[in-house]
């Protein structure tokens, strides 16, 4: 093959190549990025193939044994390619011919198929002819039977207008009320339609007349109220069907329905129990009450409109008269509950309160699903908020009865069995307190677990945002238990004025058993209470509350002022006794001394019960360390008071300047004493207090009596036998030395003969009494 | 010789010691404003005496002289209000081991009255102290021992009352003094051994008032009818000590006692005091309102302390005083001057401690209102002046 002739060829089969393209509709596009490439002309599969060109170039550029290669190598290639062709050519042939008979085929089957059509329309023609024929001779007859048709039904219902009356008049019998209204229904408007016409008027007028007396009758059994809550709504409908004013209607019904709830109400009234009393409020009011609303809304306010009656909007109208109704009625049983519930003052069980709140409550909530904008749940919820607040109140008034019952109590087990064996009394203080604060903190957790039945989950009203808050907060923390603490407190205190102006009319028992409460409550109890009642109401503070310190620092107050308290009344007790014997001895004239005077023994047992009473409430505290013989410190002592007495006969002008010196000097290097002053909460203080307070009374009651020289040796025995006995009670032994020391002073300038007592000889008498 | 040290302390104006145990103490009228009045002391037992003592306010100089009081230790004094050389006593006489208290009215030398300011060294004074000269005896066995003799306030000096026991008695005095003869007198009737400790003659509705403390209980009484008027029962938890008539305010009376209260009473309701304090930590021996600015009240009490109180709420002044807006132009300072004047609350203005005994007797100066005396037990007797923030405020 030349090379003239394969180019040639090649331009054909491009052509060809380009046609189909365009057949199939592939453009030059979808390949630019290969012609670029195939730009060259060297490209043997390329568009623009030159074969002049590629054939310069093999020529220039390969051997001849590559040339060869080549050669081979494309007819090989050209060989495969024709066989590709032919192959293609044969499959393609095959088709063709089978194709062509299939459309020669086709040709002969259409050309029958024109027969047969044909031989079709004759036939539909001639049938359309025949039809018309049929209906041309039929048609006169169609006309009367049409026509009859139509005078059977209207006949038909002539007879049912002319049957209506009697039908009526049985219904009537058969108090088929329903059936004769439907009837009536159906035969009014004809009746109106026709009514020129002498005899439909004679049936309209019998109509009338019997449904008349229908809607009378139907009145009568709606007003005479025996009927169910159905009959009677049956009743509603079928006088509205009349025609009847619904307004009229709405408030016959409501009047009715008022009468039987209000009957409810008064049948609650007799009743007592708590419980039963909301169990039959609920089942009886609550759910006639619901009863009505249902039966009412579906009479009047949720039926469909129709006709004349959609454009009186009895819905609206209907919805207000039934918020007044309920609403009314409402109230008058809201205050018949809240009544019922404030006679409910016995806390004993709170769980039945709470549980007819939680029914009032839970039935009320039918009301409100029934009325969605009814004011009823919102004040029954108040109702119930009320309920609590008072509740919270009463336990806060029993607990505080309650703990003055206990102070009752105690103060009798105080005076009781002193008067029966005396010696069980003091041991039985410790009892007391613990019995006493177990009881008051046991009583605080019941009233606790009562109060707390208010926000179980299982209450409806529990999760009102009142009970999960202020109730919580203010109510149960603030005015139960923080108030309860306070009054504690504050009774505690009371105590101590009203005893001041009547001279201990409180037992000084009671007042240090007081005193260690309120010290234990500081320092334990306050925080404990507090703590539980946070946990178990999980108190959450939106306002401010009162702190535990804040408390505490009460509890602590009350605690100091009735422990100074007790200081006074067992310093003025003893006080008493030594006042009396100073102011109703005659001193210049007494004898001389042989004994110590039995106050002052007294008044050693006194200060001895009381340190074993104050000792088994509160520890001993800290004392200052005294000298190891103590009773050998009274030589100094009474060494100076001896001085100071030897100078008293050379009493003239010029002396007391050095008496008066003596004392002062002697005053500078001791301590101011308080008397009054307020006490630690340890034994020794306490003693220590009421030491000082006697003696110092001591001092006050001899300075204003006048002695003989056996009077001041008295006061001296007298004063040794305290030095004895007394040091042992208090903080600082130096205290009672230097008040002792001041009374014999005092003493000895009170005395008209100042002959003091040799040491040795008091000695001797003191210890011989 | 001299007997009193002059022992100026840091807060008080005088302080100085006398004899040891000593208990009366009066003020009586001065005629001079510029000095301040007589002081009447008594020192003790053995050898009873009056001092008296001059203070000049100007040159704080002390004068002192000693009248002997022969009779008997002194347990009460006080001024004739007419004649300043006269004064009653209440004096312990010991006969045959017997103890019975007396009273009588004196009159003191004259050369008291000529020779007062002697400087107190002067020796000759001391050395030779005179005796008083005795009127006459306000004395009636039946009638048991006198707590207190009782001049009428403001009176002509004709006419006295002794407490003696549970009698009160009204004596009529001649001019001279020297016959006293009773006109009447009141008994107190009840169980057990009624006593008077104390007494004050009201200077209220023209004297007739008479006000007395018997144990916890005040009594008043009418002294034209020599009836008991009132009667508070359980005035105070303990003993009542002492008693005050408020001078500017007629029914209002001041009463002290050994509950360490001090309490206000107005007698028209003596169900419950007006005020009460609680300052002391012992019993309250003495109260005294200030004569002329009854809201200072002093008192002293056995804890050795003298406490002076402002009680404003209860005073017969009104709080602070009219601002005139006109006077103040000035905005800052109207502001600055309103909170100045703000009333004052009741409140204690000071507490003198320089006692180191029982504080017995407390009394103002009858001369200079700013001035008070206190006296205690160890003989130390302190002339203190109110603070002069205080003054100035209740002056201005």
């Amino acid at each position: 093959m030349t090379v003239r002739s394969f180019s040639c060829r090649f331009a054909r089969k491009r052509r060809v190549h380009g046609m189909l393209k365009l057949y199939y509709g592939l453009n030059e596009e979808g390949k630019t990025v290969d012609q670029a490439e195939s730009m060259d002309p060297c490209d043997i599969n390329g568009p623009h193939f030159d074969p002049e060109v590629y054939l310069n170039k093999l020529r220039r550029e390969c051997s001849l044994g590559e040339l060869m290669d080549q050669e081979t190598c494309m007819v090989k290639q050209i060989r495969s390619l024709d066989s590709d062709m032919q192959t293609l050519v044969y499959e393609n042939y095959n088709k063709f011919i089978s194709a062509t008979d299939t459309i020669r085929k086709m040709k002969n089957d259409f050309k029958k198929m024109e027969d047969e059509m044909d031989c079709l329309s004759t036939n539909m023609a001639s049938i359309t002819d025949f039809s018309a024929r049929i209906s041309g001779t039929l048609q006169d007859q169609h006309a009367q039977i049409t026509k009859l048709s139509g005078v059977h039904t209207l006949l038909r219902k002539l007879q049912f207008l002319f049957e209506l009356p009697a039908r009526l008049n049985k219904c009537l019998e058969l108090q088929a009320y329903a059936q004769a209204v439907s009837s009536h229904r159906r035969a009014r408007c004809v009746l109106q339609q026709y009514s020129h016409m002498p005899s439909f008027r004679g049936i309209q007028d019998d109509c009338h007349a019997i449904m008349d007396k229908l809607a009378q009758e139907l009145r009568q059994k709606f007003r005479d109220g025996g009927s169910s809550a159905k009959d009677l709504s049956e009743c509603v409908e079928l006088l509205l069907q009349l025609d009847e004013p619904a307004e009229e209607l709405c408030d016959k019904f409501l009047s009715h329905a008022q009468s039987r709830l209000e009957a409810d109400l008064l049948g609650l009234e007799a009743e007592t129990d708590i419980l039963e009393f909301i169990d039959r409020g609920c089942n009886e009011f609550v759910s006639s009450l619901c009863l009505v609303i249902a039966s009412y809304q579906e009479l009047f306010v949720n039926r469909p409109q129709e006709g004349e009656l959609a454009s009186k909007n009895i819905p609206q109208m209907a919805i207000g008269k039934l918020h007044a109704f309920v609403d009314a009625l409402a109230t008058r049983y809201f205050s018949l509950v809240e009544r019922r519930i404030q006679e409910e003052k016995s806390v004993g069980d709170n769980s039945l309160l709470v549980r007819a709140l939680d029914r009032f409550h839970r039935r009320l909530q039918a009301v409100a699903k029934l009325l969605p904008g009814s004011a009823v749940p919102s004040q029954g919820t108040e109702i119930v908020v009320r309920a609590a607040r008072e509740r919270i109140k009463q336990y806060l008034a029993a607990l505080q009865s309650f703990y003055l019952n206990s102070l009752t109590d105690v103060r009798q087990a105080l005076a009781a069995p002193r008067l029966a064996t005396g010696k069980d009394a003091p041991a039985s203080l410790p009892e007391l307190l613990s019995t006493l604060s177990a009881s008051i903190l046991n009583q605080i957790k019941s009233v606790l677990a009562s109060v707390h039945l208010f926000t179980a989950k299982d209450i409806t009203f529990s999760n009102k945002p009142y009970f999960k808050g202020e109730f919580c907060s203010h109510g149960v923390r603030e005015s139960l238990v923080v108030n309860f603490i306070k009054f504690v407190c504050q009774s505690s205190r009371q105590f101590c004025e009203s005893a001041g102006d009547r001279g201990g009319s409180t037992p000084p028992a009671l007042l240090l058993l007081l005193s260690r409460l309120c010290l234990d409550y500081e320092t334990s109890t306050i925080t404990y209470i507090l703590t539980l009642t946070d946990e178990q109401f999980l108190v959450q503070h939106h306002s401010p509350v009162t702190a535990v310190t804040a408390l505490c620092g009460e509890a602590r107050e009350a605690a100091q002022k009735l422990l100074n308290h007790y200081v006074k009344v067992q310093g003025l007790i003893i006080s008493q006794m030594l006042r009396k014997s100073v102011e109703t001895r005659d001193w210049v004239n007494t004898i001389e001394p042989r004994n110590v005077r039995a106050v002052m023994k007294r008044v050693v047992e006194d200060t001895t019960s009381i340190d074993v009473q104050v000792g088994l409430l509160y520890e001993e505290g800290v004392r200052k360390a005294h000298s190891s013989d103590s009773s050998k410190r009274t030589f100094s002592v009474y060494s100076s008071s001896r001085q100071q007495t030897r100078y008293a006969p050379s009493y003239t002008p010029s002396a007391p300047m050095d008496t008066n010196l003596l004392s002062n000097i002697h005053k500078l290097f001791s301590e101011r004493v308080e008397i009054f002053s307020p006490v630690e909460f340890n034994k020794v203080s306490v003693l220590t207090g009421i030491i000082k307070i006697s003696l110092k009374t001591f001092l006050e009651c001899v300075r204003l009596r006048t002695f003989g020289r056996y009077g001041l040796q008295q006061i001296q025995v007298d004063c040794h036998y305290l030095q004895m006995y007394l040091w042992r009670f208090v903080s600082d032994e130096n205290l009672v030395h230097f008040l002792l020391d001041e009374i014999v002073g005092s003493t000895a300038h009170r005395c008209l003969d100042p002959a003091p007592m040799e040491q040795s000889v008091i000695e001797v008498i003191c210890e011989r009494g | 010789m001299t007997e009193e040290e002059l022992i100026p302390t840091s807060s008080s104006l005088l302080s100085f010691s006398l004899f040891p145990c000593c208990r009366p103490l009066s003020v009586s009228l001065s005629r001079s404003p510029s000095l301040s009045p007589p002081l009447f002391l008594s020192p003790p037992l053995s050898f009873p005496q009056i001092h008296i003592i001059d203070f000049d306010d100007e040159n704080n100089i002390i004068s002192k002289s000693v009248l002997l009081h022969q009779a008997g230790e002194i347990w009460h004094i006080s001024a004739s209000p007419a004649d300043k050389a006269v004064l009653s006593t209440c004096y312990n006489k010991t006969s045959e081991s017997r103890v019975v208290t007396c009273g009588a009215v004196w009159r003191m030398p004259p050369e008291w009255e000529s020779g007062s300011h002697e400087s107190p060294d002067d020796p000759h004074n001391s050395h030779n102290p005179q005796n008083l000269e005795l009127l006459c005896h306000l004395d009636n066995s039946a009638h048991g021992n006198a707590s207190s003799v009782l001049w009428e306030p403001m009176g002509d000096g004709t006419r006295v009352i002794s407490l003696a026991d549970n009698h009160a008695l009204l004596w009529d005095l001649t001019e001279s003094s020297t016959q006293a003869t009773i006109s009447s007198s009141a008994t107190l009737e009840g169980k057990g051994q009624l006593k008077f400790t104390s007494g004050k003659w009201g200077p209220h509705h023209n004297c007739t008032q008479l006000a007395t403390a018997n144990d916890t209980a005040i009594r008043g009484w009418d002294l034209r009818t020599m009836s008991q008027i009132y009667c508070i029962e359980n005035a105070h938890g303990q003993l009542v000590r002492d008693l005050d008539f408020n001078p500017n305010k007629q029914y209002y009376l001041a009463s002290c006692g050994d509950d360490c209260k001090v309490k206000f009473w107005d007698v028209r309701n003596i169900n419950e005091p007006v005020k009460s304090l609680e300052e002391h930590s012992h019993w309250v021996w003495s109260v005294r309102y200030n004569h002329s600015h009854d809201q200072l009240v002093l008192t002293g009490s056995s804890d050795s302390r003298v406490i002076l109180s402002n009680m404003v709420s209860i005073s017969s002044e009104p709080f602070g005083h009219l601002v005139d807006d006109d006077d103040l132009s000035d905005g800052e300072d109207n502001h600055q001057y309103d909170k100045s004047k703000e009333p004052l609350q009741d409140s204690i203005i000071s507490t003198y401690e320089e006692h180191e005994d029982s504080v017995y007797a407390v009394e103002w100066s009858s001369a200079d209102p700013w001035l008070f005396a206190s006296l205690s037990y160890d003989g130390r007797l302190v002339i203190n002046r109110v603070p002069r923030a205080l003054k100035y405020h209740i002056l201005l």
